[in-house]
């Protein structure tokens, strides 16, 4: 009980400023206070049961799972038998940094990222600011298009786009031929198919970018744009010191998102070249599958999950950070 | 969206503009940038709607043709023939609705108790749902296999709908929105001594709408274009849903001569609905996105 008078007597507990700090002792209105409070006591854990439940069997559950099972020998027949996977101490991460195959996946991953990131970003703000630099007509119809991609299946996006490369019949191949240019086999060639993937993952996320930039441009007052021209600001100084600093929020918000969604990728390397040609687009997840799934090589594969987890949680702390700080 | 707001000062250097040539120039420029990147944007859709209808003479034609000049239904006739769209579908449709009227339910319960009422371990759960926007499903995806064949759910509804149930983003969604309720309207509802379930679902649920149907249009479309766990769950083809169908269907070494056109139909399939949905409500998607990233 004396927690939930601690937390009433917090700032924002709702009913402190009716109650006078005098009578807070006092029976009468702390009786009627403590009486209301654990009636939301008992409905806010009815109402939070469903999420709850759901929450610990799928998500807190599985996380730790995950974890016990990096540290064993977990394999198929622990699939019906969860129980008898013997403990295997760290080997799982240690043979990771062994294997040739992750070290390539962790660097075609990083890879993806590098490039991948910084162009969504850079061509959604693009998108943003010329949809945002004063036209009228035709806004809503640009806005719906360059956002079409998001809203469409990534499997159905790749098979599109693995016909659109396709060397014989694809979309790039016949304007090539059209113009007289050989256009090379892009998923077949080692040093080509992490790019066009790259290139088709910035075609597909690049609007939810832009729409956020667009609303992070709209929330700049237009008297600080005209502020700034009066004062003789080109285009380019106000975008530098205006839109850029402005932006910031969004920024690290769809920086931080963006980068989780391309640290995990797999829909793309799997249905367009799985992994191949020679695991150039082998990544951290589609390896994890295939380890995981194909083979059962589960203890294996769960560490991979973590080693994941990690750079994960590793990269969104140090952007959170680095982004933070310059606004401050 | 404010746009009467900003439209306004706007324009009137936009009529200033229009006797200004280099703000011309500029305005045509943008237009000009705007254009190309969108025919770049849309150029793989219109290739795979067109190609889907194409004779297998003209997908294999060099230059290409754009314009099928004889439109044919043999690719669909095809895809049905190989793969069972018509059980796909319903597989999808069927998953994407029981998870959407879930996450609709459980989600703006919660989002109601974190915005609306005082109780011991508000703080808590709300940093649980903080710290659930950011795990990465990949996590999860081993164990809750394991979890779902000891259970007996491999290749069932329930395991493809459950997981699925509640997300922390629409919980974060749902409560932002509640939060925007006034006090006294609950407080008054309380005075006259109506129940909590019956504040949020008469009082609460009406008011929050919009909302639900921004919910609603992510879940749902989340749901059905919703890949890895599907994949890893269902081992039966008559429980895929279309994603995976489709995804079989196209990394089938078995399959792999000839059927562009084929999975240009499918794909066509997968997209279709989205696309028509998304056009006509766009206006919920790019705002629902807009809302949830910046409050």
């Amino acid at each position: 009980m004396s927690t939930t008078t601690a937390q009433a007597g917090t700032p924002g507990a709702g009913q402190d400023a009716v109650v006078p700090k005098a009578q807070g002792d006092g029976a009468g209105p702390d009786g009627r206070r403590r009486d209301r409070l654990s009636r939301h006591n008992l409905s806010g854990w009815l109402f939070s049961t469903p999420f709850l439940v759901l929450f610990l069997t799928f998500m807190a559950f599985p996380i730790v799972a995950t974890l016990l099972m990096s540290f064993t020998d977990f394999g198929l027949r622990n699939v019906t038998d969860p129980l008898s996977a013997q403990f295997v101490g760290l080997d799982n991460y240690t043979k990771l940094f062994q294997d040739d195959k992750f070290v390539k996946a962790l660097f075609n991953t990083g890879y993806f990222v590098i490039l991948g990131v910084p162009l969504t970003i850079g061509s959604g703000l693009a998108a943003a600011v010329l949809l945002n630099s004063g036209i009228d007509r035709l806004r809503t119809f640009f806005r719906v298009g360059f956002y079409a991609p998001v809203v469409t299946a990534i499997v159905a996006v790749a098979v599109i786009w693995r016909f659109v490369l396709d060397p014989s019949e694809g979309l790039i191949a016949g304007l090539g031929h059209q113009l007289g240019i050989q256009t090379p086999d892009f998923l077949g060639s080692e040093t080509l198919a992490m790019p066009s993937l790259i290139m088709m993952a910035v075609w597909r996320n690049m609007g939810s970018a832009m729409v956020l930039f667009l609303a992070g441009l709209q929330a700049i007052p237009t008297e600080v744009r005209e502020a700034a021209r009066i004062d003789g600001a080109g285009i380019f100084q106000e975008f530098r010191r205006i839109t850029v600093p402005l932006l910031r929020p969004t920024m690290l918000y769809v920086a931080v998102m963006t980068t989780i969604g391309f640290l995990n990728v797999f829909e793309e390397p799997f249905v367009m070249t799985d992994g191949g040609p020679s695991d150039s687009t082998l990544t951290i997840s589609l390896h994890m599958y295939r380890e995981g799934f194909d083979f059962f090589h589960m203890g294996y594969a769960s560490a991979m999950a973590y080693v994941l987890f990690v750079i994960v949680l590793a990269i969104t702390t140090l952007q959170l950070r680095l982004l933070k700080d310059k606004t401050s | 969206m404010s746009t009467t707001e900003t439209r306004a000062p706007l324009a009137a250097p936009a009529s200033k503009a229009r006797r200004d040539p280099a703000a011309r120039a500029r305005r045509t420029l943008v237009y000009v940038l705007l254009t190309v990147g969108l025919i770049v944007t849309v150029a793989p859709f219109l290739w795979m709607a067109l190609s889907s209808f194409k004779t297998q003479r003209e997908l294999g034609a060099s230059p290409p043709v754009w314009w099928p000049s004889e439109w044919t239904l043999d690719n669909f006739r095809e895809l049905l023939d190989r793969m069972d769209v018509g059980q796909a579908l319903f597989n999808s449709l069927l998953v994407a609705v029981f998870v959407t009227v879930c996450n609709l339910l459980f989600c703006s319960m919660l989002g109601y108790a974190l915005a609306k009422l005082n109780f011991a371990g508000k703080r808590p759960i709300f940093g649980i749902v903080l710290g659930a926007l950011m795990v990465p499903g990949n996590l999860m995806l081993l164990p809750m296999f394991v979890m779902m064949s000891a259970m007996g759910l491999i290749d069932s509804y329930a395991a493809l709908i459950l997981p699925f149930a509640a997300g922390a983003f629409g919980v974060f969604l749902m409560r932002q929105f509640i939060q925007a309720i006034p006090d006294e309207l609950l407080e008054a509802a309380r005075m006259d001594g109506a129940r909590e379930w019956y504040i949020f679902w008469r009082i609460v649920l009406p008011l929050v709408k919009p909302a639900l149907a921004t919910l609603s249009i992510f879940v749902f479309l989340g749901s059905w274009n919703n890949f890895l766990w599907p994949l890893v769950a269902t081992n039966d083809p008559a429980k895929y849903t279309l994603p995976v169908a489709l995804a079989t269907f196209a990394t089938d070494p078995t399959q792999a001569d000839g059927s562009n056109g084929v999975l240009m139909a499918g794909a066509f399939l997968v997209v279709l609905p989205v696309l028509l949905v998304f056009v006509l409500l766009q206006r919920f998607f790019t705002q629902g996105i807009a809302t949830a990233g910046l409050k």
